[in-house]
């Protein structure tokens, strides 16, 4: 499972990247979104899982296959973060069309020079 | 000791309160109120703090290591107060200037979210906790940055979005391969389990992570280029707090993370931090002295001021590590005092471009004076707060046997010195180009400068009582060498 979920990161950043180096601003968005989950997951993996156990416990339970909860709690707040950010530069990537009519970073250029 | 959570909670409260409030003149007065009471909270904690060195809440009642703590010691209490003054500063001149801009009172609410965020993350003692104030300052800037939607605002957003956006991606990696490594997100129990660490190879991956993710918020060298293409789009005073207050929480970071946990494979981290400071403060020096527009030049010179910042912590020494908190200190007041500085000027001649303008030193020589004394501190002219700062910093260079950043600290200081003497020659000295026109012409009151001369004030202030300053900052340079003393406060082993 861990080697599977390893996989599944290391593609989630690749496809990632790719899409940030896009032209568009709306590729590099979803390029955010895959690296944020990437991320999430990464965060989720670090910490090891243990398939099948409850992360809360009864007494009788063993406690050294428990697994752990804090990256869960983790993982959770920063997928809630990142979702608020996403809506935020959707929104600024909206206006940004409205006001300017291009999709294009490489037209990005005024306030650089 | 519930009372340090208050810089977090009372921001919390008003922002609360500001979006039901529809003028923009009653939401400013009640910001300039506000930030007023914010500032003495700031200084009654800096008092504590000189009472009882750390003082530690634990957030909910849970114990140390599980739950949040709320630690402050001696450089969180001087970077509350030093913020809340530049806040104080900011409220007072936003209440004059942001007066024609199209967005009502929503500023100030955006404005007390980032001081929250900037208050959350000087106080928090726990690495998740700050990814989260962090986000808040990130949300609201990017929001601040935008606000007016003018064509270049969006723009700058867009460019400042997508780096820090990739800034925090790291960041949440470096922390979870941190928590998978360790087991732990406390600070004070990080630096307690790495005291001993030989790992260094699995501890290095996480704390290059982390260094990507603040270089990028502090702006260092090869990851700045964020900031110089959105810093001069929004309203003056946005950039001003910008300026003063978003870098110098990347540098917090750095200087915590640096000195309390990551202290393994000193030699590396250490050269690596002056190569890149030695990099950060020659190439924002050079690029500042190429532009004619005076918010380019000064967004080029925050680059290259956070070069000194990050080679004390490259050095290593008590010493350095307190010019490194006075240089802070110093910066955060002149730097945004020279923004200030420069949204007056606008004011009064309608332009930021420096070949239009000139002649203001007949025409206005109190803003003249108020150029020249931030102007002098950064150069670094004595007995302003700049000398003092580059001096500690030298000494403790040479002290330490770092000749080639001090030669660099130098050289860099007559590239400041350069930089502002052209503002100084364009916009004061040179006569007013004929060519432009001079329908813009608007009177600036005593409430227009006020803000600028507490600043200034300030900024005379820190260089004449320079060694009570340094004292303050020398403790907390001890304190963040030897964190015995923090780590047994945090973790309740202290009997």
């Amino acid at each position: 499972m861990e080697i599977l979920l390893a996989i599944l990161i290391g593609l989630l950043y690749s496809a990632g990247v790719y899409l940030l180096l896009r032209r568009s601003i709306l590729k590099f968005i979803i390029g955010i979104i895959f690296m944020s989950n990437a991320t999430n997951l990464l965060v989720f993996l670090s910490a090891g899982i243990i398939p099948g156990k409850p992360v809360f416990i009864g007494q009788e339970t063993e406690t050294v296959l428990q697994t752990d909860p804090l990256p869960q709690a983790l993982v959770l707040t920063a997928i809630v973060i990142g979702f608020g950010i996403v809506v935020f530069t959707l929104a600024l990537k909206y206006k940004f069309f409205n006001t300017t009519g291009t999709d294009d970073l490489d037209q990005l250029k005024k306030t650089d020079s | 000791m519930n009372v340090i959570a208050l810089p977090i909670l009372f921001p919390l409260v008003l922002i609360i309160l500001l979006i039901f409030i529809r003028s923009k003149k009653i939401a400013g007065l009640i910001s300039i109120f506000a930030s007023l009471v914010l500032l003495a909270i700031s200084l009654y904690l800096l008092q504590l703090v000189i009472k009882q060195e750390v003082i530690v809440i634990q957030m909910g009642g849970w114990e140390a290591p599980y739950g949040i703590s709320l630690v402050l010691d001696y450089l969180s209490a001087i970077m509350l107060v030093v913020s809340a003054f530049i806040i104080l500063t900011i409220s007072l001149y936003a209440f004059r200037f942001i007066k024609n801009e199209n967005f009502g009172s929503r500023f100030y609410v955006f404005f007390f979210s980032i001081t929250m965020g900037l208050n959350g993350a000087f106080i928090t003692g726990d690495v998740f906790n700050l990814y989260v104030w962090f986000e808040v300052i990130l949300l609201s800037s990017f929001v601040l940055i935008t606000l007016g939607n003018r064509k270049e605002q969006l723009e700058g957003g867009i460019k400042y979005m997508a780096l820090n956006l990739i800034g925090s991606l790291f960041f949440l990696a470096g922390l979870g391969l941190l928590y998978g490594n360790t087991g732990t997100l406390n600070m004070a129990h990080l630096a307690q389990i790495l005291q001993d660490d030989q790992q260094s190879l699995l501890m290095n991956t996480s704390a290059m992570l982390f260094f990507v993710a603040f270089g990028i918020k502090a702006a260092i060298f090869p990851l700045f280029f964020w900031l110089p293409s959105s810093y001069h789009t929004p309203n003056i005073s946005v950039s001003a707090l910008f300026a003063g207050l978003l870098t110098k929480v990347g540098v917090y970071a750095l200087i915590r993370f640096f000195t309390l946990f990551f202290v393994q494979d000193q030699v590396f981290w250490h050269n690596l931090l002056l190569i890149l400071a030695g990099f950060t403060m020659v190439i924002g020096g050079m690029a500042a002295s190429t532009h004619y527009e005076t918010r380019r030049i000064l967004s080029y010179h925050i680059i290259s001021q956070i070069g000194y910042m990050i080679m004390g912590l490259g050095i290593f020494t008590p010493l350095a590590i307190a010019g490194s908190i006075f240089f802070t200190v110093h910066n955060m007041i002149a730097k945004t005092n020279t923004f200030l500085v420069a949204g007056l000027v606008s004011k009064l001649k309608g332009t930021y471009y420096l070949k239009n303008i000139g002649g203001l030193y007949k025409e206005n020589p109190v803003l003249a004076i108020l150029f020249i004394i931030p102007a002098f501190a950064l150069a670094g002219i004595p007995p302003l707060s700049g000398f003092f700062a580059k001096f500690i910093l030298i000494k403790a260079g040479i002290e330490d046997g770092h000749y080639i950043i001090t030669t660099v600290a130098i050289l860099t200081s007559l590239l400041t010195l350069y930089s502002m003497i052209k503002i100084w020659n364009e916009a004061f000295l040179k006569k007013q180009p004929e060519s432009t026109d001079m329908m813009l012409q608007s009177k600036l009151g005593f409430l227009d400068l006020f803000p600028s001369i507490l600043l200034g004030a300030a900024s005379i202030l820190l260089g004449l009582f320079a060694s009570q300053i340094f004292e303050l900052t020398l403790n907390a340079a001890n304190q963040l060498i030897n964190p015995e003393h923090y780590i047994k406060t945090v973790l309740h082993l202290l009997p």
